[in-house]
């Protein structure tokens, strides 16, 4: 990338820092999803990387080509909504799942169905 | 006008999308306005449940909010993960009553909790308003309804219900 050198230092600085800050959470994401040991622990670690590690490259993507084209480029932001708007259809689906699983093989440690233990109200 | 624009918050959405996705000029707005408007046609036949948006003024309070609660579990989350086992740490399932019943404001609050890290929606119960949550770091499960009800939940019915 030949125009990298048209970028002025405190823009580069930024945008360095801002990568590396997404890039570091999403790693430390992947390291709690690779060392936790229950499933419902280990879906909490790659949020990091679908929220601020995301986040962050975006920022610095958006920041970078806003800088070198003069003009604001903001479609980044569209792939920061749809990241977020779509991660709790997998969540739950994968939580939903082991839950399931864990209380048709009667796991003590997961909580009874909610809509077992308390009779349904009279108005909806 | 009904007729024309059924939707048109979303018919202004798109638009805008459209206009993000390439060089902002006028004649992207005007075939992406086109386009969206064809488009929130097509979803009038289908329907939908169309969401009322009472107080329009809470929204950038609630956005503001959640950005900066998604930032402070980031950092709390990544630095449990970092000290490895040696935290003492407990996680566990809470359930948090809910009043918000609006499907619209649900799907907020599932996105909001999903979004920050350390909370995960696995199961909402309709019939009680019962949600089910998996808190990563369960310090204390009072504090943690405290947050999501007064923090998140408040401001939902106010701008949903």
């Amino acid at each position: 990338m030949s125009e990298a050198a048209d970028l002025p230092l405190w823009a580069a600085l930024l945008v360095s820092a801002l990568v590396l800050v997404g890039a570091g959470l999403t790693l430390i994401g992947s390291y709690g999803l690779l060392r936790l040991e229950r499933f419902y622990d280990r879906i909490h670690a790659p949020t990091l990387g679908s929220s601020w590690g995301t986040g962050g490259i975006l920022v610095a993507s958006m920041l970078l080509f806003s800088v070198l084209q003069t003009r604001p480029v903001l479609h980044e932001i569209l792939i920061a909504l749809f990241v977020t708007v779509t991660t709790p259809v997998t969540l739950m689906l994968l939580a939903r799942a082991a839950l399931y699983r864990d209380r048709t093989e009667g796991n003590a440690d997961v909580p009874p169905m909610l809509s077992k233990d308390v009779p349904p109200t009279q108005n909806p | 006008m009904r007729r024309w624009l059924p939707y048109p918050l979303l018919t202004l959405s798109l638009t805008v999308m459209w206009v993000l996705l390439h060089r902002p000029s006028l004649g992207h707005v005007l075939l992406g306005g086109a386009i969206a408007v064809a488009a929130t046609w097509a979803l009038a036949r289908l329907q939908p449940d169309k969401p009322r948006l009472r107080n329009w003024l809470a929204m950038p309070q609630l956005l503001g909010i959640v950005l900066y609660d998604i930032i402070r579990s980031n950092i709390a989350v990544a630095g449990i993960i970092l000290q490895g086992g040696r935290a003492r740490r407990t996680s566990g399932f809470i359930v948090i009553p809910l009043e918000l019943s609006n499907r619209t404001g649900l799907s907020v609050l599932a996105v909001i909790v999903t979004a920050t890290p350390g909370t995960a929606w696995v199961e909402f119960d309709p019939a009680h308003g019962r949600l089910l949550l998996h808190v990563f770091d369960l310090v204390d499960e009072a504090a943690w309804q405290a947050l999501i009800k007064h923090r998140y939940e408040r401001l939902l019915l106010e701008i949903f219900e």
